[in-house]
């Protein structure tokens, strides 16, 4: 009973998508850390990609509606820092649905990269390897702009953080 | 209202830190719709959100710590002049581009390694702050590295603009490594790292990129000191008139 409980409760809060990249749902993202249930309420934990991301705030209240849609009339989410977020967390799914959608996805594992260096990127529209940065700030805190010289698209890159 | 410093000299620490990130994190707000290109309007956007979340999540642990409902709203608009404990170097006017940058390639200089440093603190809530901090601040070192070089190795225009940054903002470097009193025992128990323990690393990678920008790097000089202790230059007031009027002229407001 809790068990499927919990199981619709994880449903309702992971059909929530990011804000800015409205294809990936929180889940895909890594973002959803944990539903349980204490009783009748619901206790969810998120965590940050950037600590000064501004979709926090919207997500936490999508996760409350979604909840409450569901039928969770208690509710309570909590933002954890630790440990860090980092690309690593982001599904295989979420990172097919982001090339579809035209953002490359991170590439490789997260790490330190040397000060001066850079990642090869593949474009998300024609698979070229040939591209180049545009600016390392993008959109949002988690993208950076990018260029295929083989397609000449711009594309968005999410960065491997 | 006004809000009074803590008492816990660990609420103290992370406040401290929270005024350095919150102040210069405002600072770099301040380019918004000025910056000279659009992408470099989104970095500095960009730089300036990572740096106002991180002081949010230091904000919020003082607030814990102390223990007296304080939260992080109440440290950054309800304090005076006198009780903001920043580095002078991050209230220091943008400037031209080249002191904006010079600025922020010093700062996240010492950041970087700062944060590195305090991944491994025995406090837990700063060493969770610490692994967010370090990855958002390696952006902002390479980002402004960057732009040193671009503008020491560029024109004769922009290197005189960056000699002159560099005369101007070195002297405020020095308290970069400043430690309280009431710092040292968070420092001998491996909360608070020892900045000095930093100042090899900040000068390797300041000279580095100094010298390939083609400027000398200083050598030591007489140092600007008085922020850690709330003793500020004019241009702190001014910046909070900007940053507090809205919450102390409608208290409580929420839209």
């Amino acid at each position: 009973m809790s068990a499927d409980l919990r199981e619709r409760a994880w449903a309702a809060a992971a059909s929530v998508s990011d804000p800015e990249i409205p294809v990936l749902s929180i889940a895909d993202l890594g973002v959803l850390r944990d539903v349980r249930m204490d009783g009748d309420a619901v206790e969810v934990t998120i965590t940050p990609t950037y600590s000064g991301c501004p979709a926090m705030n919207m997500i936490q209240l999508d996760i409350e509606t979604a909840l409450a849609v569901a039928g969770f009339a208690k509710v309570h989410v909590t933002s954890v820092l630790s440990p860090a977020w980092t690309t690593d967390w982001m599904t295989q799914e979420g990172r097919d649905k982001l090339r579809a959608y035209g953002i490359a996805p991170p590439v490789g594992p997260a790490g330190r990269r040397a000060l001066f260096g850079q990642d090869v990127v593949a474009c998300p529209r024609c698979g070229s390897t040939h591209t180049s940065r545009i600016a390392e700030f993008g959109s949002t805190s988690c993208k950076a702009l990018w260029r295929c010289e083989a397609c000449r698209e711009p594309f968005d890159y999410f960065k491997c953080h | 209202m006004i809000v009074e410093a803590p008492a816990s000299p660990l609420a103290r620490y992370a406040l401290r830190r929270a005024d350095d990130a919150l102040i210069l994190g405002h600072r770099l707000s301040e380019w918004s719709a000025m910056a000279p290109t659009l992408e470099e309007e989104m970095a500095l956007s960009n730089m300036a959100l990572d740096l106002i979340g991180q002081s949010r999540a230091l904000y919020t642990y003082a607030g814990e710590v102390e223990g007296k409902g304080q939260s992080e709203d109440d440290f950054a608009y309800m304090r005076r002049e006198r009780e903001y404990q920043n580095i002078l170097l991050v209230e220091r006017p943008n400037g031209d581009f080249a002191q904006t940058m010079l600025r922020q390639f010093f700062f996240a200089a010492f950041a970087y390694p700062y944060w590195l440093a305090m991944m491994r603190s025995t406090d837990a809530t700063l060493a969770a702050i610490a692994a967010k901090s370090e990855k958002e601040i390696a952006y902002h070192l390479r980002h402004s590295s960057e732009w040193v070089l671009r503008l020491g190795d560029g024109t004769a225009e922009s290197h005189r603009r960056l000699a002159e940054a560099l005369e101007e903002l070195w002297p405020y470097t020095g308290e970069l490594f400043a430690v309280l009193p009431d710092e040292t025992a968070l420092i001998a128990a491996g909360v608070a790292v020892d900045p000095d323990t930093l100042r090899g690393e900040w000068e390797a990678t300041v000279r580095a990129v100094l010298e390939r920008a083609t400027l000398a790097m200083p050598s030591g000089g007489w140092m600007q000191q008085g922020g850690r202790e709330g003793r500020h230059s004019e241009h702190l007031g001014h910046l909070l008139a900007e940053l507090q009027y809205v919450p102390r002229m409608i208290p409580g407001a929420t839209w």
